[in-house]
Order: structure tokens, then sequence, then C-alpha cells
């Protein structure tokens, strides 16, 4: 798995920010945007699942998930921020020119390498989407190594579905199955939680890596589908969400048992992390 | 030891040699009576050692009492740690500015001052190197630490008064100095007081070459010795000699931990005085104007409820998560994710508790009913 070097996260120092201009700016939902920020000097590459710490200057910071990462370090990269509080508010809220401070990459990445040739399932709840959208935009760009792709993703009501043009563009290529946990006409899709798609999605249990992203309620019941379908816990990659004040491993905040989310993660295989994630409370 | 480097001094000497330190332009921090309590703060000259004094420990008290004798490292460990002056309470990490529309963002330039610890125990030698291995020796370094850290003067002092609460033999940590220092000291009081001095690096040695001193006999040698190996017989608690790793693992919903919570008041004071803790969060300020802001890195606890906030509710809502986590992190997972315990049985978490809850008797407590339920199942 990609693993960020010292030298990559630290042009400047360790906790120091790069300068990042708000290039574009797109509100998706009522509470959710996404911006592309280029960078002012110098920027970074980031690999599929990994994120940046994300500052707004004289308010906080906290790790946001690349929704668009950048392949080479002068790149824009591309975040897609719910407004939930006071950073995360303060980020979506963030007009275009505004200068904000980004560190990364953090943590590590999905296996999509490792996925090579086999089938993909990528499973979204909400704002989960934002760190798989990396994962789908390199099954569209490499279709040919990969075998059934499917996107599975579901969201509170139709108004809360991010990227909805660009769900439409994917389905010419790949499978892409959508579902709301509660709707009124004219919305003619599926209703229902997103872990009931599992049972019906193209895929070979024997050859698929499936990746998951979202509330861990609505994983715990992903995997349990993914597990009924015979698919291994060594191939169900989860992304998880922990208190993040550093993202480089020093803070102590992110601790899950054994490991640090944002080190060790925020990626892991439901085989290393599901027994950890059964305790309350952990 | 090596006897054939060592040497005596006399208590006076001490006074040369926070000199010669100073002379270097090190920093000198030492123990020093502050507020009816042993603190570690800058020394000017010997005379501000603890001499005479001692500290009483109990779980949840300390207290300080005139020794009969003029010793000056006579205490055990009090409730600071060298960490305050490594991974200081608070510090600036960086400044932004606004200017012509963009912002320039300083790193705060790193600790310059080279730091001089008078009187640093075994256990904290210990603890020395556990934060070591967390701040720098992991793929991310903290560059503030790495800063204070590097050149920093270790006179060492071989412990020869245990406090009730101390368990550094239990846990491989002491009483007998061994993990790197630049000059070691064994206080004795048996006779005529004096100071062996050990050499633990060229440095100590140029330092040592200042001080008037005598070569050690072979008596002197057998009575140093002698102050440690009784201070190890002298201790009276211990961490249960069982895989601690493996007992907290298996541990994570042992009924201890409802019993414990309900004695724990989540204060934090354990996290604060203990010389291994790491955890920090961070704050911002801004001028009125936003036209500068900056960023500091503060102490945290593992205890507060703020900890392990996310969206929609903290992971470690109950105190039993959170004494969980402590104690879970501290004996057991700190090895997965370090390479090494995070305790060097320095008590000082039992001493500075104000329920006096002791980590070496929640230990036993879930080590006994791990047999009980190993004996059922057999
Ligand atoms: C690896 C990872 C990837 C993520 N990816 C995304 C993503 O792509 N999109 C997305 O929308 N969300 C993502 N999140 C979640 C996102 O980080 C949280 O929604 C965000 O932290 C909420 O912060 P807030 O301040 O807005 O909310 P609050 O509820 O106000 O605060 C949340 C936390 O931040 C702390 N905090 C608040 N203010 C400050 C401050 N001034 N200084 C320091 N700390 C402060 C709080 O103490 C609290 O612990 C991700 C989280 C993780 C761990
Ligand atoms: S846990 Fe307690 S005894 Fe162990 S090092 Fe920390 S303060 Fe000392
Ligand atoms: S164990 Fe004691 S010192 Fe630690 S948080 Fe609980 S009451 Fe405070």
């Amino acid at each position: 798995m990609a693993t960020a070097t010292p030298s990559e996260l630290h042009p400047v120092g360790a906790f120091v920010p790069l300068p990042f201009r708000v290039a574009e700016r797109r509100q998706d939902t009522g509470d959710t945007w996404t911006l592309t920020l280029e960078p002012e000097e110098s920027g970074f590459a980031v690999e599929p699942g990994q994120f940046a710490m994300v500052h707004v200057f004289g308010v906080g910071e906290v790790p946001i998930s690349v929704s668009g990462p950048p392949e080479r370090p002068g790149d824009p990269i591309v975040l897609t921020v719910r407004a939930v509080g006071a950073v995360s508010g303060a980020i979506c809220a963030s007009e275009l020119g505004a200068l904000l401070g980004l560190r990364g990459p953090c943590g590590n990445s999905w296996p999509i390498a490792e996925a090579t040739a086999g089938d993909v399932v990528v499973v979204a709840g909400g704002i989960g989407l934002a760190p798989l959208r990396p994962v789908v935009l390199h099954t569209l760009a490499q279709r040919d190594s990969y075998g059934a792709v499917s996107v599975l993703y579901g969201a509170r009501t139709p108004a809360d579905l991010l990227y909805t043009d660009q769900l439409e563009e994917w389905r010419s290529t790949i499978a892409v199955d959508v579902t709301v946990d509660a709707a009124e006409p004219p919305w003619k899709g599926k209703v229902g939680v997103v872990p009931k798609l599992v049972a019906t999605a193209e895929f070979r249990p024997e050859a698929v890596t499936a990746f998951v992203c979202g509330p861990e309620v609505m994983m715990h019941f992903t995997v349990q589908a993914l597990r009924e379908r015979g698919v291994p816990d060594e191939r169900i990659m989860l992304s998880l969400e922990r208190d993040m004040r550093c993202g480089i491993g020093l803070c102590g905040h992110c601790q899950l048992g054994p490991t640090l989310v944002c080190r060790d993660g925020p990626v892991y295989s439901q085989a290393d992390v599901g027994a950890l994630l059964g305790v309350r409370e952990l | 030891m090596e006897s054939e480097r060592s040497v005596v001094i006399a208590p006076e000497a001490l006074d040369d040699l926070i000199g010669a330190l100073r002379r270097r332009g090190f920093r000198v921090l030492g123990p020093t009576v502050r507020d009816g309590a042993i603190v570690y703060d800058e020394l000017d000259s010997a005379s501000e050692l603890p001499i005479g004094v001692t500290d009483r420990q109990e779980p949840g008290s300390y207290r300080l009492e005139e020794r009969d004798d003029e010793a000056r490292f006579g205490y055990a460990v009090g409730p600071h740690s060298w960490k305050r002056f490594l991974f200081p309470p608070r510090i600036t990490l960086w400044r932004a500015k606004a200017e012509n529309g963009g912002r320039k963002i300083e790193e705060e330039p790193p600790n310059e001052t080279q730091l001089a610890f008078i009187g640093v125990r075994s256990c904290e030698l210990s603890a020395i190197a556990i934060q070591d291995r967390v701040f720098i020796g992991g793929k991310f370094v903290d560059r503030d630490y790495a800063a204070r850290r590097d050149g920093a003067f270790l006179l060492a002092v071989n412990c020869g008064e245990p406090g009730a609460n101390c368990f550094c033999a239990s846990m491989d940590a002491g009483p007998r100095v061994r993990d790197p220092y630049d000059l070691a000291l064994t206080e004795m009081l048996d006779g005529e007081h004096r100071f062996l001095v050990e050499v633990g690096s060229e440095r100590g040695a140029d330092v040592l070459a200042e001080l008037p001193s005598v070569p050690a006999s072979q008596s002197d040698v057998a009575s140093a010795l002698a102050v440690t190996n009784d201070a190890a017989a002298r201790m009276t608690k211990a961490m249960p000699q069982v895989d601690l790793h493996a007992l907290l693992a298996g541990s994570l919903e042992h009924p201890r931990w409802d019993d414990v919570a309900s004695r724990c008041l989540s204060c934090t004071n354990c996290t604060l005085v203990c010389p291994t803790c790491f955890c920090s969060s961070v704050e911002d300020t801004s001028d009125l104007a936003g036209v500068e802001t900056a960023r500091e890195r503060v102490w945290d606890s593992c205890f507060s409820l703020d900890y392990s906030y996310i969206h929609g509710g903290s992971i470690r809502a109950s105190s039993r998560s959170r004494y969980r986590q402590w104690l879970t992190h501290k004996l057991g997972t700190w090895v997965d994710q370090f390479g090494t315990a995070g305790c060097v049985g320095c008590g000082r978490c039992i001493t500075w508790c104000p329920v006096g809850i002791d980590i070496t008797e929640e230990v036993a407590a879930l080590s006994k009913q791990e047999e009980k339920s190993h004996a059922a199942t057999a």
C-alpha cells in the first residue's frame, strides 16, 4: 500500500500547511460543496483514499479526503466537504480566491492496484462517496484492467445525492445503482438502505474487491451483506473516520486499539479491523 | 559499572557541575522545592536543590518531609517530569499573516537553547526513550521535540529512595540507570556524604574533568551498588508479572472497567503527570481582523470527552471506555504502535489521582479474574 514519505508531507515542516487557493466552487447538495484548490507555490501528489489536513486560517483544521486527486504535485486538489461544524462549515463557505492551508498527503490508500484483473464493487453512503470517487475515476480510466465494476450508492434523500451528473456519465461504462433512505415523488429510483444493493450487484465473490465508506452502521451492514455473498474479509476494504488533530500519528486522537487511523489507515481490511469495530466505544 | 572510570565527588562539587554546564551554554534544569512539592525548574546553583527533603507518597497523596541528613536527591519523583521541557504543555507551531492577498506562513523557529537535566531517574530515562520512539522514532518526526531533545545533557541519579507508589523494578526501568546518560550519580549517605560519578559520554567526561574528584575505591563502588540494591529491595509495589499485552487485549469487556469507572473522575491528572503520555490537541488564535493567526499545540488527555469527538458524538462517551483506553494503551496497544510499552513504573499516576486509583491494582484485578475464567473453562 502506498504511504506518504516524510519528504512528501513536509515541504516546510510537519505542522505547517501549504497555501492553496479556491479556484472552483460548486454546491452539490444543501450542505455539501466541492472545491477545486490550486497550490500557490507547491502542492503534493495524492493517491486514491489519502486525505489532507485542511486548515481555515484562524478557525481550525480537519481531515478531508481528496475526492479528485492530483497526479503531480502541481495539480489542483479537489475536495468534497459536508458542512457539519465550525471548520467544515468554514471550508464550505470559502469564496473563490480564498486561501486555505493544506498538509498532506496523509494516510494510506485504497489498494486499487491489487484489485487489478478482478471485479470491483464500490459501496458508499452519503459523503462516503467522496473518498471513493478516485477509485471510480481510476477504474474508468483503466477500464480494461478490471472485470465487472459497480458503484452502489445511498443517501438520505434524493436531494442529498452527490455528483448526480457524474453518476449518469459513469453509467455508460460501469454499473451504478443508487438508493435513498426516504423519498417522495417524482423520485422513481430505489428506496432503502445501501447494504440491500449488495445482494444483486454484479460481481464474482471470489474475484471481487469491495471498497466501502460511509457511516459505521452502514459499513457494518455492508460487510454482512458482502460476507453473505461469500466475499472474504481480506478483500473488504473500509475507510474509517476518527478524531484527528495532527494527521501524522503524533497526537494520539485517532487510536483504534492497536492502530493509529491517520498513520496506519484510514483504509483497512475487514480482516484487520472487524473485531476492533465490534467493540463498543473502543 | 565501569569502575575504572568512576570517581567520587563531594556534595559541594554539584555547584561546580551546574557552573560547568551553564558555562557551556546549557539551560540547567533540576529539582527544587516549590509550593510543597519537588518540581523541575531552572537552577542557578546547587543550593536550590531539595536539600534534606523527602517526599512521602501514598495513593492520592503527596507531602514533603524533612530528612535527618543533607541528601540532595533523597526523594522519589514529583508531579513534574522532563516531558514538560521536551514536549512543553503549550507551544506555537506556526504563525500566518495576511499580506498582498496571500498569507505568509512561518514555522515557529525550533528551540535552540541546549537543555541540561539534573537528577534524571532511571524511570525517567526510560520515559524519555519511550517518547523518543513516539516523536522521533517513526515515519513522521516532531521537529520541535527533536530540537529540544537533540544534545540535551542528561545527568542521571540512581534512585536510593523509592516512593510507596514506585514499581520501576517490575517494569524493568530501574532503580539503577541503564539507558544512555552523560553522567550518572549515586548519592551515598553511609559514612561521608559523597557521590559516585559514572561517565556515559565524552562530553560527560569533559564536564567531570572540571570538578574536584578522587578516583572511586572498591568500597565506594560497593556502597553505590548497595544503594540501588537496597532501593529495589525496599520497593513494595509491583506490576503483576503477566503478559500485559495479552492480558489487556483479552480484557476489553472485563467487568473491572465498570468498577474503576465508578471511581474515576476523568480529571486527566494521571495523563498530565505521566512522563510518557504524549497526546496533544491544537488551538487556533486570531487577531480581531483575522490578519494574524497562530496555531498552538497543547497537551490533551484521553480522559476528556472532546478527545474522541467526531461529528455526531464522542466515540468514548463513557468514563469506562476512557479509563479502558488509557490503561489498554499504556500497557498493551502502545507496544503495537511504537514497539514498547508506555509505563515505566514511576507511580505518579497513583500519587496524583485524587481518588487514589492504582494502576498495579487495576491490572491485578484484571489478571485475577482472567485466571478465574481460565480455571473455569479448564
Ligand atoms: C480520514 C478522514 C477523511 C474525511 N474525509 C471527509 C471528506 O472527504 N468530506 C467531509 O465532508 N468530511 C470528511 N471527514 C470528516 C470531517 O473531518 C469532519 O466532518 C470534520 O472534522 C468536522 O469538523 P468541524 O469542525 O466542521 O465539526 P465540529 O463538530 O465542530 O468539530 C469536529 C472536531 O473538530 C474539532 N475542532 C473543531 N474546531 C476546531 C478548531 N478550531 N481547532 C481544532 N479542532 C477543532 C472538534 O473539537 C471536534 O473534535 C473525514 C474525516 C476523516 C477522519
Ligand atoms: S502510567 Fe503511571 S506509573 Fe506508568 S509511567 Fe505513567 S505515571 Fe508512571
Ligand atoms: S484515573 Fe484518577 S487521575 Fe486518572 S482521570 Fe481517573 S480520577 Fe483522574
